[in-house]
């Protein structure tokens, strides 16, 4: 298969109620050229916008609107951006998309983008108008060739027809729009350590404050947002504020549909644009079709690798941001991965560990050096060969790399999972450790 | 002959004792790079690209020869080649395989497909098979765990790849 499974089963899907995924749902197929886009309300939110709209009344629309950031943390977007320097002494500003995506389990960016490029070109020029920035890279993991194609063709195909360049649709406004592909490191995907990628160098995350708004990409005042986040301001700025806070058909406080998605072994894997605030188990059951034949559902991880395991019992919780804090652990991307009854939890949480380890960025000691001593003492507890004590250093480890004690959010990340695993499987663990 | 001009890179052989020197379309291309950014050394990564696209590593005399079109130090150059998960400073085979072991993946058969492939190839992770055919890497998370267990051989991704399907993928590349 060299596509997603996508809505599958849903019926109905149309712009008022999928503004991310309808035109391709409609087309049955990637929507690559401008004209096949243009006659499905493709660009429509631009010449909205730049004929009859002020840069403050894209931020008020998409503040108003609620939306949050689909890149894992949640933050609102409008928020975000109201913190960049407007006015005509604000000099250069820069809009990046972070397009990284590397979180296990997440696969949602390179559907957007191998489908719908012009979505997320649109996206970027309508959102870099409403924050000022006349320079924006999509900064692009490496292995998306087929993404880096189809976004490389939308420019060009932008550019001709006028979207894109000097003095936009007579705006006044100049937008040049690059795709910048990485070679591959998950930190990348951390806005700051992005921005020392972007800038040619090792993708340490750097200080914050000063915030990226502020002080980001060469020392100018950049706004990182992730792919999801970006495609959803077009609809926005056709449709308003209200009609996005509706889609979530008072399912969750939170506004908007969201990319959801099912991996693991699952009858049915794949993407689906749901209500923001859909319970797990509607995912799981109804659209995924449960489990795989003859395997029962162990636990779970909402949204990545960097999210803690949730279990049966959670299942109908609205997937929301808060909701699934409150529940103990994080919606993240919102991809859900389903562990079967027939996995070894230790196992499974070696693996998730062994990738944080590899893929720790080396600048602070907790992280570089307690990672691959977390997978040391689980490889020794898989084995059957733990000792005593081994458990209660697991449990330190996941305080000590814990928030707050790291450089960044890479060490936290990698003890969610290890965490609710402990919590959840005890007995599990135990097990492994020599009498 | 050695001139006070003669460019540093040129003085560094490489494994097979020749100078690297990039050629007229490396460096057009490299240049062209450059002017995306506010500063030269942000086409650090796409120039190590372009080098590694026609060498299918990139050598020691490389990191010279890029760090002075870009005018930053080797050492920095360095740093930034090593740093980088599908930047190779060691050489490569013809195609180079990376199997995603991440989770999703790992859910789904990893262990057996990363098995069978190292028995197939007789290689470990990280090796070379003898005729130069195929290096063997591991890779995280290649974005489609919905479509698991995946690999990529050299630019093409390949999905649901088991121990029983992978000849036909691996006849694909002489
Ligand atoms: C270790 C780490 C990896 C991350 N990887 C990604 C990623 O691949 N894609 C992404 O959009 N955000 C990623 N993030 C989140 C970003 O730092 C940032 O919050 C996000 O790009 C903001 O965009 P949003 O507000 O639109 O979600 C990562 C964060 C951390 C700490
Ligand atoms: S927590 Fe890990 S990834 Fe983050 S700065 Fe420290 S070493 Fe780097
Ligand atoms: S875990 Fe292998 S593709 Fe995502």
């Amino acid at each position: 298969m060299s596509t997603s499974n996508v809505n599958l089963g849903l019926t109905n899907v149309g712009p008022e109620t999928h503004p991310l995924t309808w035109r391709y749902t409609q087309a049955g197929k990637a929507v690559t050229e401008i004209a096949e886009y243009e006659a499905l309300e493709g660009y429509s939110a631009l010449r909205k916008v730049f004929t009859s709209q002020q840069p403050a009344d894209v931020q008020a629309e998409v503040k108003n609107a609620n939306l949050r950031g689909r890149g894992g943390a949640g933050f609102p977007a409008g928020i975000k951006w109201s913190l960049i320097p407007m006015g005509p002494d604000a000099g250069q500003k820069y809009l990046v998309c972070n397009a990284d995506e590397m979180e296990p389990g997440t696969f949602k960016d390179r559907f957007l983008m191998e489908s719908l490029p012009h979505q997320l070109v649109e996206a970027m020029i309508v959102t870099a108008y409403a924050i000022g920035a006349t320079k924006a890279y999509i900064f692009l993991r490496g292995e998306y060739l087929l993404a880096a194609e189809r976004l490389n063709a939308a420019i060009a195909q932008a550019k001709t027809a006028g979207y894109l360049g000097d003095n936009i649709l007579g705006s006044g406004f100049d937008l040049d729009l690059v795709v910048h592909t990485g070679a591959g490191r998950y930190i990348c995907g951390e806005e700051t350590a992005l921005i020392n990628s972007l800038e040619g160098r090792r993708a340490n995350p750097r200080t914050k404050p000063p915030f990226p708004q502020l002080a980001g990409a060469w020392g100018r005042p950049t706004i990182v947002n992730n792919v999801e986040t970006l495609c959803n301001v077009p609809p926005i700025m056709l449709r308003g504020a209200d009609w996005f806070k509706g889609l979530s058909q008072g399912k969750s406080p939170d506004a908007g549909t969201k990319m959801y998605g099912i991996s693991g072994k699952a009858k049915i894997t794949g993407l689906w644009e749901l209500p923001i605030g859909t319970s797990c188990r509607e995912l799981l059951y109804t659209h995924g079709g449960g489990m795989a034949d003859g395997l029962e559902l162990m636990c779970w991880l909402p949204g990545g690798a960097s999210t803690d395991f949730l279990m049966p019992e959670h299942l109908d919780l609205p997937m929301d941001y808060d909701t699934i804090m409150k529940a103990g652990s994080r919606m993240g991307t919102a991809l859900i991965m389903v562990v079967d009854n027939q996995q070894n939890i230790v196992s499974v949480v070696r693996n998730l560990e062994q990738f944080f380890a590899r893929e720790s960025c080396g600048w602070c000691t907790p992280c570089r050096d307690g990672l691959p001593w977390t997978v040391k003492i689980l490889q020794s507890i898989e084995a059957g060969e733990g000792e005593a004590g081994d458990i209660e250093t697991l449990q330190q480890l996941t305080r000590f790399l814990g928030i707050g004690k790291t450089f960044c959010a890479h060490a936290p990340g990698a003890m969610e999972p290890l965490q609710s695993a402990l919590k959840f499987f005890p007995g599990e663990f135990e097990k492994g450790i020599q009498a | 002959m050695l001139t006070a001009n003669t460019p540093y890179s040129s003085l560094i052989a490489t494994e097979k004792g020749q100078p690297f020197l990039l050629t007229a379309e490396e460096r057009e291309a490299i240049e062209h790079a450059m002017h995306h950014y506010a500063d030269p050394r942000a086409a650090s990564i796409d120039a190590l690209k372009i080098v590694q696209h026609n060498h299918r590593w990139v050598p020691d005399g490389a990191i010279h020869a890029i760090a002075e079109v870009l005018g930053i130090s080797a050492a920095d150059l360095e740093g930034v080649a090593t740093f980088y998960n599908r930047i190779y400073r060691q050489p490569v085979g013809r195609h180079v395989i990376a199997v995603c072991d991440s989770i999703g993946c790992f859910l789904t058969g990893f262990d057996e497909l990363y098995a069978a492939l190292q028995t197939k190839l007789g290689i470990k992770p990280g090796q070379t098979t003898a005729d130069d055919r195929f290096t063997l890497l591991p890779v995280v998370c290649l974005g489609a765990c919905d479509r698991s267990p995946v690999l990529m051989v050299n630019d093409a991704t390949h999905f649901n790849v088991t121990p029983a399907n992978i000849e036909q993928v691996l006849e694909q590349y002489p």
